[in-house]
Formats: structure tokens, sequence, C-alpha cells
């Protein structure tokens, strides 16, 4: 029996933006279904506690225009998610799924639906938007106030939550009549299903939820949102939170502080898993590490993908600069509307930043393509496969994380390495499951009690 | 149209009779998980069977006539797109048609899912198009009270199709190009701005889903009377009737989609599928009580609340059936098993043989794969955004 605090892993799809690595000569398609089955199956050999896919709503643009040097384009994350329960037995199946632009009733069946399908395997990661720009491809628009995008997120949650909870377990019986009275017995006991009547400032639902109660009764709720707002609705709602905070001190502040939120909604410790996303890159040597993460950062940022950064910074086309010279001498134009759109990236002052970084950028003799890629790439964790272990393991023993979401830069055979090299490594060590618990939902693979509205039955 | 009778099975619950989960054994427990659809559509699958529909709705089922959930007969549901996509992998050439409302949800959403399901599948995907009429389902949302007439649900109906049908053909086949020379994905040229702007419903940019290989996957759509039949001739590629139910000649039920064709002024002549529901019995008498006791059970005989014709049959009787509306000019039919896995199993297991021995179907193992769209007889999906091909060798 080990005392050891166990490592949790989550395989997070290489998304659209410039970490993939679309120009490796390994990439493979990023909608073809194979591509999907390679990851989950290979992160399932990994022990991993769960996948997780990101959600798009609309293509991305620059300068009016949509953006062309990422990788474009992905499937439907409910779709995808349910295909993959077909592919594999045990690992979870995690989506980022809106509460904006979603209705709770018809979310909350197929969750419902993907905790059936994969027999408990589901998981929800929460999250808000209001912006017109994605909005203009929905029914109501941009309709949702910037600052009501989290009071709608909660009721949302709650609602969910109360809609899973209106079948009972026992509530289908399927008890046939006999051959003398055969209309006798019934599909179900009606007083085992409750209908549901809320009516809150966000939404007005009544009647009967549609799917039986599911094998975990709520989905897994993960919730990745950094603002003051969203970590609180984290301490309340969320049983995974994702997290940007990579470096050592900084994950153990971030931490600590969503702990003590958990404390004051009266929930504790355990009931809630931080994962920091990070990449991993692997060398023989530690020098050999280094020098693959340069190439990777390199390939990161192509020449176009530079001046394309640049330019959400700069506010202005800069396509006339030579990335291999110095930084543009005009000024960021900062009142001209965003020309970026459909990602998050603001920089609050961005004419102080553009002095900084031609400063930085003059004193270490950088170029455009040099600056951006020191600015805008992560290197995250670069080591031996022996060293990253035990700088995981480090992390979660010292309580700065529960784990990590693993981001490969390349797809679909990004993980492999990772899993091949270092898994085995986590194992050895004690802190990595060497398989998974037979007919385990997600949340017991997690270890996590479940949300306490979870653990209460509710009458009829 | 296709040289050979479309077969299709529609899938519900355990099956269209109400006190079908009776005799259904232990499936009737399961009918929420993954293992039971997986066994009932592998099966379909495995013979050959072009497309297996499954039923879907916001509610939890049918209501008594307190106006309260019905549970003398099965009750609770899962998402039927999602089912399709957990079956896919597990299937290799039946079509998977999946019934998608379009009042209550996002185009965008019902647009990228079914796109989803296409490159899950392969290209086998389909979309059941249907509305939601009811004010029960109208609470479930809230958004809106509910009660809506037919001309106005069907309205926005076809602004959704049209929403869905343009994002689909959003990215054109190429447009995803690698180029690592110049350091772009995509050629942006080959994506198009879909921009509908309607009464009901709007959309601007491209879907975020690259081109499926059906391009459009093929659209089926139900029709019992005039009106359905206009709005299927507007959105759907299939057409779905009722022959034999509430007094109607088959002749005359597809006279309706002809009658709907003309005044659309399309030269297109759909597809046409008879939905027959059916209880196979290996004599007529047996299949007769087999119907008898079902119907004692439900204390209603089915075939006076069927929408459909409720058969109980034989095969060699089914096969004739079959051969009668090929020559009417149907294209085939959509069989509504009674009793699923019972009548599902037979249709797999008898009636299709019996198809092939009667030389009205290709045996499985001698036709090639190929998507739905091609299994129903529609030409390919030609995207809208299409550039028009330059001949080669024509000076400009």
């Amino acid at each position: 029996m080990t005392s050891k605090r166990q490592v949790h892993l989550a395989a997070h799809f290489p998304g659209v933006n410039n970490t993939t690595v679309w120009s490796d000569e390994r990439a493979e398609s990023q909608i073809a279904f194979s591509s999907f089955e390679h990851f989950a199956r290979n992160a399932e050999r990994g022990c991993f506690d769960f996948l997780f896919l990101a959600e798009g709503l609309r293509l991305r643009e620059q300068k009016g225009r949509l953006h062309e040097l990422d990788v474009v384009g992905r499937p439907n994350t409910l779709a995808i998610l349910a295909a993959l329960a077909g592919v594999t037995e045990h690992i979870g199946l995690v989506g980022t799924l809106q509460t904006t632009f979603n209705e709770p009733l018809e979310l909350a069946k197929q969750l419902a639906t993907l905790d059936h399908l994969s027999d408990g395997r589901a998981g929800w990661n929460v999250v808000t938007s209001s912006d017109a720009f994605h909005g203009a491809n929905f029914r109501r628009g941009g309709f949702l106030d910037h600052a009501d995008r989290y009071t709608r997120a909660a009721e949302f949650v709650e609602l969910a939550r109360e809609l899973w909870d209106s079948w009972q377990p026992d509530a289908v019986v399927a008890e046939a009549g006999t051959t003398a009275r055969p209309a006798a017995g019934a599909f179900a006991d009606r007083s085992r299903i409750r209908d549901v009547d809320h009516h809150g400032p966000q939404f007005d639902v009544t009647g009967t939820f549609p799917v039986p109660r599911s094998p975990q009764r709520h989905p897994v709720v993960v919730q990745a949102g950094d603002s003051d707002e969203g970590r609180d609705l984290a301490a309340r709602h969320a049983e995974v939170v994702f997290s940007l905070h990579t470096e050592f001190d900084d994950a153990r502040t971030f931490y600590q502080d969503v702990t003590a939120r958990l404390e004051r909604v009266g929930r504790s410790e355990d009931e809630l898993l931080v994962l920091p996303g990070a990449t991993f890159t692997l060398g023989d040597t530690q020098a050999d590490a280094e020098e693959r993460s340069r190439a990777i950062r390199r390939a990161q940022v192509s020449p176009a993908t530079a001046i394309a950064f640049l330019e959400q910074v700069w506010n202005r086309d800069l396509s006339a600069y030579d990335v291999d010279g110095p930084l543009p001498d005009v000024e960021p134009d900062v009142d001209a509307d965003a020309i970026t759109r459909g990602r998050v990236r603001h920089a609050r002052d961005p004419r102080a930043l553009a002095r900084s970084w031609r400063e930085r950028a003059a004193a270490e003799h950088l170029s455009i393509r040099d600056l951006v890629i020191e600015v805008s790439t992560r290197g995250g964790f670069i080591g031996t496969p022996s060293s990253i272990a035990a700088e995981i393991d480090r992390y979660v023993q010292e309580r700065a994380s529960d784990g990590f979401v693993v981001v490969p830069h390349t797809n679909p055979y990004g993980l492999d390495d990772f899993v091949d090299r270092v898994v085995p490594l986590l194992q050895e060590r004690g802190v990595h499951r060497e398989s998974y618990a037979d007919g385990a939902t997600l949340r017991e693979t997690l270890g996590l009690p479940g949300h306490v509205l979870d653990r209460q039955e509710v009458p009829a | 149209m296709t040289n050979r009778p479309v077969l299709v099975t529609a899938l519900q619950g355990a099956g269209w009779h109400p006190a079908a989960w009776r005799v259904a054994g232990p499936a009737a427990r399961r009918l929420s998980s993954l293992r039971h659809w997986r066994e009932v559509v592998v099966e379909q699958d495995r013979v050959g069977v072009d497309a297996v529909t499954v039923e879907d709705s916001f509610t939890a089922g049918p209501v008594d006539a307190r106006g309260d959930l019905d549970t003398a007969t099965v009750v609770g549901r899962l998402d039927a797109l999602l089912v399709a996509d957990a079956v896919a992998p597990a299937t290799r050439t039946v079509g998977l048609v999946p019934t998608v409302s379009v009042t209550h949800t996002e185009p965008f959403h019902v647009a990228t899912g079914l796109q989803t399901l296409d490159h899950v599948s392969l290209g086998r995907a389909g979309w059941r198009i249907q509305v939601s009429p009811t004010t029960r389902e109208a609470a479930l949302f809230g958004r809106r009270p509910g009660g809506d007439d037919a001309a106005s649900l069907f309205a926005e109906g076809r602004e959704v199709a049209e929403v869905v049908s343009r994002l689909w053909d959003s990215w054109d086949d190429d447009a995803i190009i690698r180029d690592v020379t110049t350091g772009r994905f995509i050629d942006r040229d080959r994506i198009h701005d879909t921009a509908f702007v309607g009464e009901h419903v709007s959309v601007h940019g491209a879907s975020i889903v690259p081109r499926s290989p059906q391009g459009r996957p093929p659209v089926l759509a139900l029709a019992h009377g005039a009106d359905a039949a206009a709005f299927a001739v507007d959105t759907a590629d299939v057409v779905l009737v009722t022959p034999g139910a509430a007094g109607l000649e088959a002749r005359s039920t597809l006279a309706l989609v002809r009658d709907a064709e003309q005044v659309a002024g399309s030269d297109l002549r759909r597809p046409v599928l008879a939905d027959l529901a059916v209880l196979i019995g290996s004599s007529s008498a047996e299949a007769a009580d087999d119907l008898a006791a079902l119907d004692a059970a439900a204390g209603t005989p089915f075939g006076s609340v069927s929408d459909a014709a409720v058969l109980a049959t034989t095969v060699a009787d089914l096969v004739e059936r079959i051969a009668d509306l090929r020559t009417l000019g149907y294209a085939g039919v959509r069989l509504r098993p009674l009793r699923i896995p019972a009548d599902s199993t037979a249709i797999a297991r008898q009636l299709v043989p019996a198809l092939v021995t009667a030389g009205l179907r290709a045996d499985v193992a001698s036709r090639p794969t190929a998507d739905l769209r091609t299994r129903f007889g529609i030409a390919p999906a030609v995207s809208r955004y299409a550039r028009p091909t330059v001949p080669q060798g024509v000076p400009a």
C-alpha cells in the first residue's frame, strides 16, 4: 500500500493553434477518425485518466479573413466523443461545451447519452463565451452580457444536475405481465421519475427529462477559466480544473488559491483535481531534448506565423517586414478595431509591450522570428524521460498539481513517446496506475468522491 | 433509381409496438446501453441492409389518456445522433440515419454533428429531418410558448435545412493544402461564407468541420400529407411515406410526392420509400397470433394508432409486397420492426436472403461498398460554391 499521491494524466487532442506542428512529416489529418482512434487508444495504453477535446464554434479570422497558418477545422465535440466511446473501454471522454450557445435540456440529454454509451466515462468542460463574433452562428446571436456569462453558466450546470437527477436509478423496472394478465406490469415506475419545473433568471424548463439515469449520474464537471469568476465557478461546481500555471511556484500558488476557495464553499481538497496543461519534449540527454525543443519551437513559428503574431499586437498589417530582420519601428495601432477574431489574446498595453520587445530584441540580437519564438512558445517540460518523470512526481507530491494535461505538438503520434518512455517510469515510481480498475467510471478512475450534490438522493 | 429495392430498417426502443418490450427479454433492461445498439445495428450491417434510422425526440415518451407519461410502454431514450456515432466504428457498410430536430436546435450544431458522423462512418451518414411540434417539447426548452402551426414549423425547418446545407458546402474538397513553403494550412479562397440571414436563423462564416466524405449526407423526410410532402421535396433527398394507412392506396401516396415535386418545379424524381410496420412470423397465422397477443397486452390494437400500415406477415409475403411497390415506382421500403430484436433479426437473417434469392438484391459479398448517397441512388453532392471547372486545353 503506497501513501504517495497519484499522478492523474489527461491527453489533449492537438488543437487549432500554432502549438500543433502540421508541417511535421508524420503529421496526419486532424479530422479523420483514424487520427482520433489512434490518439485515444494510445492514451488508453498509457492508462491516462481521460482524453480531452476542445470545441470550435467559428473559424479564426485575422485582418477580416480566415487565418490560414494554423491547423483549421475540427469535429463536433460530442459526436467525436461518442464515436470514441465505441473504440475505447476505460479512458474518460471529456469535451468542451459552451453554456452560452446551448440549451440545458439538449446538452444534458447529449451528455447523459454519452455517459450511457461509454458506461460512465463522460466529462464536461464547462466554458462560457458571449461575444457577437461567435454568436453570429447561433439563433440568439451575441445575446448575453459579458457580465452574465458566469451567472448563466452556474444556473446551466445546476439545472443540468436537476435534469440528470430526475430519474432515480431504479426507475426502469421492465416488469412484463404474465400470460394470464398480459397488460400488467410497467416499463418504468412513474413515481421514480420526477418532472423538472425550473424557473430562474436564465432558464424556464418544465417537463420530463428524456434520458434515464446514467452510470455516473452526473458527468465529471471540468472548468478552465482562470479569472476570479472562473475560479469561483470551479470551486463551487467543478471536480477537475485545468490551469495554465506550469512553473512550479506559480502552479503551487494557483493550487493553494483554488483549495482555499473550495474550503469557503464547504468542499474539501480531495473533491477537486488541479491539472495544468503542459507540453513535454523528450531527449536521450538533456542536450538532445533542448535541441529537439528548439526545432519544435522553430517549426511552431513559421515566417508567416511570426508576422501574424506581431500583427495581433501591433494591430496593423506588417506583411512588408522581413522576419529575419529587426522588429517594426512603427507603433501599434491602438485605436482601430481588433484585427484578430475568434481567439483570446489581448495585450493590455500594446505600445508598452512593443517597446519592451524591441528592447529585448536589441539586447539579445533577436530577429522578428527569434523574438516571437521566445515570447509565444512555451518550452514546457524538456528533458530525459527520467528527469521528466521525476519532475511530474515532484509537482504532485508537493501539491503544485494533481497531474497534467499533456499537450502533444503533433497529431496523432505526438503522445506516443510520452506513453512509451515516461509512463513506465511513473509506474515504477508507484505514482501511476498500471491498469484500469475493471468497469471503473471516470469519476472512480480520478479517485473523486463526486460533487456533494452528486451524493444526495433527491426524493421523487 | 437504384436497380434494386432500397431496404432501410427503422430502429426505436424495443420496437414499434408499445408492448414490444414485454417480449424483448433481457434487452428490455439495457435499451440505454451501447451493447444493445451495437448488437442490433451490426446485425443489419452484416447482411447489407442499406441503412438504419434511429428515432429521437426531446420527450421521454408518449403520454397516456390522462396526458401523463405512459409508463406501460418504453420511456426514456438516448440521443440518436450520438448512438449513430457510437456504433459507426463497429459497422462497415450500413448507412446511419439519426433523427435530428430542426425546431429547438442550433443549425450550426446540427450541421457539424452530422458532418462529424459522416467523417466517423467514412461516408455513411444520413439525416432524418424532423420538426418538434408539441408544447411538451417547447416547455422543455422554455424559449417559446409552443403550439406553432405546421406552416410556421415547416417555414423554420426550411431555413434550418438551407443553413445546414450551406454549412456542409462551405469547405471545398481541397481546402486543406498544407503548403509548407508559404506556411499555409488552408487556402482560404476555398472556404466560403454561408452568409444566410433568415427570419428564424442566421449563420455567418463557414462550418468548423472540413467537408465530409459525402459532402452533403442524404436527407430523409417523412411525409404523411400534402404540406409535409412539400416540405420533404424542399428539404430532403429521400422521401418516406406511409401507404396503406388511413385508407391511402400505395399509388396515391406516391402521387403525393410526385405532385409536390411538380408544384415545386423540381425535375428530380426523389427516391420514395414506403414505411411499413412489420411483425414477421413463420406463417401468417403465427404472425397474427403474435400481434394479437401484443395488442392485448397494450390494450389497443396497434393498427388503430400507428401512422404506418401494420403488417403481421411472412417473409414470402413481404418479398412479394416489396416487388409490387417497386413496380409502382417506389425505390424501396423502410421497415419498422414491431419487436426488436425479434423482427429486426428476421429482417436481417430471413428477409434479406429471400430478396437475394428472388433476384431483388445482390448478395452482400458481391456488392462494392459505397457511400449512402450511392446506396439511395442519388447523385454525388456538388458544392454550390464549387469553382466552375475550366476545360483542359481550351484557351481562356
